[in-house]
């Protein structure tokens, strides 16, 4: 190893990026048992820990553009950083995700939800394994595993499906219900969004494996 | 490993066609069964670690071994069809075709002017004004007639280090060269010298066919359109340049430019 420092910095973002991944799946997680429970504190918790990913999304990024500019990075390492650019900003998204469905949890603890939240969790629930395996494939520049994670996004794509014909359904019976099915709605929707930039981080792992553009939706 | 497979690519026309080379200094075997085929105006980079053979190589192509005792060549390299490694090659014409720069600009101890006209002086070009338009035509192939212009009889030795190898450039191109070997022609330089010289070589490219080789990787990526990865002697890789730093076939390339040895 003829660059160590260098090597060592890339090793620190490569560990940073798959920390804030794994913020980003527990806050998804969290923020909807939240929704599911009633429950402020651990809303309150996504909220804070929302925090920590703007800061590691910050100081990622700037690590990404020193590398650039400073190392010159090539082949398997440019095209890590170039993914990490990426995937950074999808984590981030999903982080930004969660602190809305956060915030839908404080602003419905007085309602009653329409009926007990089942598909919605499952929602979650898939989003936070495929983001946990994607950060797997991420730490190993797996590309088949990335792959294989991506194909899950019809699972969550068809459970949104399904969570949107029936709130529509609720709220055309009883028009008392609209308040907090649309809140659902909105959740439902944001969580499709985070199936669809996982589907983009495994892209982005696929890029960063092989060098090979690719389009998993 | 790839050596030892005839290394061409897309549908370039080729300039030079290296078959089955081999080079020993004494016991030491520096070249080993080089294959590769270096395309018409394009830029070829030659890159790797130090020892790697890539001097030897580039040393090749104009004969420049041959001042080496105890060297031993095997093996064929066609320029324009003609084998250029026979003993019968004239090696004073081959070096009008196929002209180098080196790594320290050597200008002559005499004036700009004479610096280009010696060449085509003892090729056999003797008419004043004739030797004058030459010399005006390689300064400006050279980007550095501006710079020079008014004082074309001030000793060479008065321009900056960056000026004297484009004076060294523009010496070579005043022989009508259809090659133009760079050994390392920017490693005594600037960075603003530097990036002269780079963009005269992209320039450079559309009238002659430019072999570079380079320490400096980041030269190699900006300015080839091909790179060839040398080690221990032999061809590792030959590639399009944006493909060989972004994603190498040879797992020895990749370690090599991420800079995991060398």
């Amino acid at each position: 190893m003829t660059r160590k420092q260098y090597h060592n910095q890339l090793r620190k973002l490569k560990e940073d990026t798959i920390t804030m991944g794994n913020i980003a799946k527990d806050n998804v997680l969290g923020a909807t048992i939240s929704l599911k429970d009633h429950d402020p504190e651990l809303a309150k918790k996504v909220i804070e820990a929302g925090s920590d990913i703007d800061e590691l999304y910050a100081q990622i990024e700037d690590t990404c553009f020193a590398l650039l500019a400073l190392q010159q990075p090539m082949a398997r390492d440019l095209r890590m950083i170039g993914a990490i650019l990426k995937i950074n900003i999808d984590v981030e998204r999903i982080g930004d995700i969660a602190f809305e469905i956060a915030k839908i949890t404080i602003a419905t603890l007085e309602e009653n939800h329409i009926k007990p939240l089942v598909d919605i969790p499952r929602m979650a629930e898939i989003c936070s394994e495929m983001l946990a395996s994607s950060m797997e494939a991420f730490e190993n520049s797996d590309d088949r595993l990335a792959r294989k994670i991506a194909k899950r996004d019809n699972e969550v794509d068809a459970l949104f499906d399904q969570v949107r014909r029936e709130l529509i359904t609720y709220m055309i019976e009883d028009p008392k219900t609209i308040k907090n099915a649309s809140h659902l709605t909105f959740v439902a929707r944001y969580l499709e969004r985070c199936g669809d930039h996982i589907t983009n981080i495994c892209e982005s792992i696929v890029y960063m494996a092989t060098g090979e553009r690719t389009d998993l939706n | 490993m790839v050596s030892g497979k005839k290394m061409s690519i897309n549908q370039e026309v080729i300039e030079i066609s290296v078959k089955d080379l081999n080079l020993w200094y004494d016991e030491n075997h520096a070249l080993i069964d080089i294959e590769i085929e270096i395309p018409k105006n394009r830029i070829t980079a030659l890159i790797g670690p130090s020892g790697c053979g890539k001097t030897t190589f580039i040393r090749c192509l104009d004969r420049m071994n041959d001042l080496i005792p105890g060297t031993v060549t095997k093996g064929e390299i066609l320029v324009n069809g003609g084998d250029i490694t026979r003993r019968d090659v004239d090696v004073v014409s081959l070096r009008k075709k196929i002209g180098m720069v080196f790594q320290k600009p050597n200008p002559f101890p005499s004036s700009i002017f004479e610096n280009i006209a010696y060449g085509p002086r003892i090729h056999g070009e003797n008419n004043k004004e004739r030797l004058t338009e030459i010399v005006e035509e390689s300064l400006k192939r050279a980007a550095l007639w501006d710079e020079v212009k008014d004082r074309l009889n001030l000793s060479a030795l008065s321009l900056s280090g960056g000026q004297q190898q484009r004076l060294c450039i523009a010496r070579t191109l005043a022989v009508e060269p259809d090659i133009i070997l760079f050994d390392e022609p920017c490693s005594a330089l600037d960075p603003i010298s530097t990036s002269k010289i780079e963009d005269l070589m992209v320039e450079l490219r559309k009238r002659y066919t430019i072999v570079i080789v380079t320490h400096n990787m980041q030269q190699a990526a900006r300015v080839s359109d091909y790179t060839a990865f040398f080690l221990n002697g032999e061809l590792i890789e030959f590639d399009e340049t944006r493909k060989l730093f972004k994603t190498p076939r040879e797992k020895s390339t990749e370690d090599y430019i991420t800079g995991r040895f060398g």
